[in-house]
Parts: C-alpha cells; sequence; structure tokens
C-alpha cells in the first residue's frame, strides 16, 4: 500500500488517469442530465418535481461518501502521517462541503411544494445540517494553527470524532419518525424505486461520484505541486540570502 | 411534449430549475477554480525548475 501512496507514483498514475476519468465524467453528466430532465417520466405523486431528487439524492450519497473519504484519509494521516493521505483529506473537505449544501438546497426545494415547508428540524435533516458544519469546523480548524502540522492533527481527530455522524443520517429515517420518507435505493429487500426513475438516479450518481474523483485527483495534484513549489521557494530563498 | 411546456415543470419550475441551477453553479465553481488552481501551481512550478536549471547550466 505504502508504495503506491507514494507521491511521486501518485503524479505518473494520475496524469495517465486524469484525462480518461475526465472524459468520462463529462460524459456520464451530459447522460444524466438528458435523462434526469427529458426522457424520465413525471412521478405518479411527485410529478415534475420528482426532477429535483436526481440532484438531490446523488448529492446526498456524495455528502456521505465524501465524508467517509475523509475520515478515512484522516485516519491514515494520523497513523501513518503519510503526506497524501494529508493532502486527500484536506482536499477532499471542501468537495464534500459543496455537495451538502447542494443536498440542502435541493432538498428545501423539494420539500416547499411536496411537504409544504422549506425546513424542519427532523432527524435526517438537522444530521445532515450537522455533516455541513462539521465539514465547515474541519476547514476552520485546519488553517486554525500557526504550526500547520498542529491544525492537520486537530482537524483530523475532529473528522474521526465527527464520523460518528455518518451513521446516524444513514439510519435516522429508521430510529426516528422523520418527516423525511425512509430509504428506497440501499435498502434491505433491493430498489423500491421503478427502473425508469432508478437508471436516471444511479446515472446522475455515478456522474457525481466521478466528478468528485476528477477533482479530488486534480486537487491533489495541484496541492503535491505547490508542496514542491514551496521548497524549492525556500531553497531559492536560502541561497539568495 | 412541447418545449414551453417542458419548461414549465407541470408548474414546479420555480423549484425545479432553481435546483439544477445552484448545482450546475456550485459544481462548475468548484470545477473552474480547481483547474485555475491546478493551472497556476503548474506555470509556477515549470518557472522555478527552469531558473534552477538555468542556475545549475
Amino acid at each position: 500500500m505504502h508504495r503506491f501512496a507514494n507521491p511521486a507514483h501518485f503524479m505518473r498514475v494520475s496524469q495517465i488517469l486524469l484525462p480518461w476519468l475526465a472524459g468520462v465524467t463529462i460524459l456520464l453528466l451530459a447522460a444524466g442530465l438528458v435523462l434526469a430532465l427529458v426522457v424520465a417520466p413525471p412521478d405518479y405523486q411527485q410529478g415534475e418535481s420528482v426532477r429535483i431528487m436526481f440532484v438531490h439524492v446523488p448529492a446526498a450519497w456524495m455528502a456521505m461518501c465524501a465524508y467517509t473519504t475523509l475520515a478515512a484519509a484522516s485516519a491514515a494521516a494520523l497513523i501513518w502521517r503519510h503526506p497524501l493521505a494529508e493532502i486527500a483529506a484536506e482536499e477532499t473537505a471542501p468537495l464534500g462541503a459543496v455537495f451538502t449544501g447542494l443536498c440542502l438546497v435541493s432538498g428545501s426545494l423539494w420539500g416547499e411544494p411536496m411537504w409544504g415547508t422549506w425546513w424542519a428540524w427532523d432527524a435526517r435533516m438537522t444530521s445532515v445540517l450537522v455533516l455541513f458544519f462539521l465539514y465547515l469546523g474541519y476547514m476552520a480548524l485546519l488553517n486554525a494553527f500557526d504550526d500547520p502540522t498542529r491544525g492537520r492533527r486537530a482537524a483530523a481527530i475532529l473528522a474521526l470524532v465527527g464520523f460518528v455522524n455518518v451513521p446516524i443520517i444513514k439510519f435516522s429515517v429508521d430510529w426516528w419518525n422523520t418527516l423525511h420518507q425512509p430509504a428506497s435505493v440501499l435498502r434491505l429487500g433491493g430498489p423500491a424505486i421503478d427502473p425508469s426513475i432508478l437508471t436516471p438516479l444511479l446515472v446522475m450518481a455515478l456522474a457525481f461520484t466521478l466528478l468528485f474523483a476528477t477533482l479530488l485527483v486534480v486537487r491533489m495534484r495541484a496541492a503535491l505541486m505547490e508542496r514542491k513549489i514551496r521548497v524549492l521557494d525556500a531553497a531559492a530563498g536560502g541561497a539568495l540570502g | 411534449m412541447g418545449f414551453s411546456t417542458w419548461l414549465q415543470m407541470g408548474g414546479y419550475a420555480i423549484f425545479v430549475w432553481p435546483a439544477y441551477g445552484i448545482a450546475a453553479a456550485a459544481l462548475g465553481l468548484l470545477a473552474a477554480a480547481t483547474v485555475r488552481r491546478y493551472r497556476m501551481a503548474q506555470r509556477r512550478l515549470a518557472q522555478l525548475t527552469a531558473t534552477r536549471r538555468g542556475e545549475t547550466a
């Protein structure tokens, strides 16, 4: 594992992978949008407002998937102090925050016509709002110390402690009597959605996943280059001074 | 189904289009900022390696 986590190796492999990743992401996003906005039929209960779900559900999945990545990378960074794990965690956080924000906003836009309210303090919505603040807290803590190593450690510990929120989000609809409906795709007994709605949903989810992966790889490459720049700058400054 | 019927989204246009618009804007800006940062790092690194090569040559 350590061999693959070598930064130089990562730069080489990601350079080959990146154009493919970006290309497939764009194709899937285009296909997903056509399926979601044109091909998918209106729902018999929700009417055309069901189309909001093709943004909302994938955004919610990415919010949790990104947090799991953040927690796993933080654990790896704390245990092995590996620079690539540190960078992966740091670059995942803003992406996760954006997906969580999109989940909250799109949910609100669906809740108003369907439930008659933009927001309710039910367990699902409140725990996702907590997730959003965990991302913001992680990013704030990262830069709150003069010594970046201390900031990284404190933020990594927050990310790990906050991971307890992920199963709470997932099972909140089963544990509490929420306004938010229970799972209809990732549930025991298989999805309870018609294929005409499920297919666009899964294509959009795959597109969002690949978009997350593409952006994460580009940001990790940028962060590695920035580290190298700092070293070279310091060396040049030292030579001049 | 005509184009204007499609735009009306069965009366849910004011909810459906903002959801897609905000998602496109947020993800688009995120992607643009990411690419910009990447290009800047790439340029600066190329500059620095070029000067270093110049010094050693």
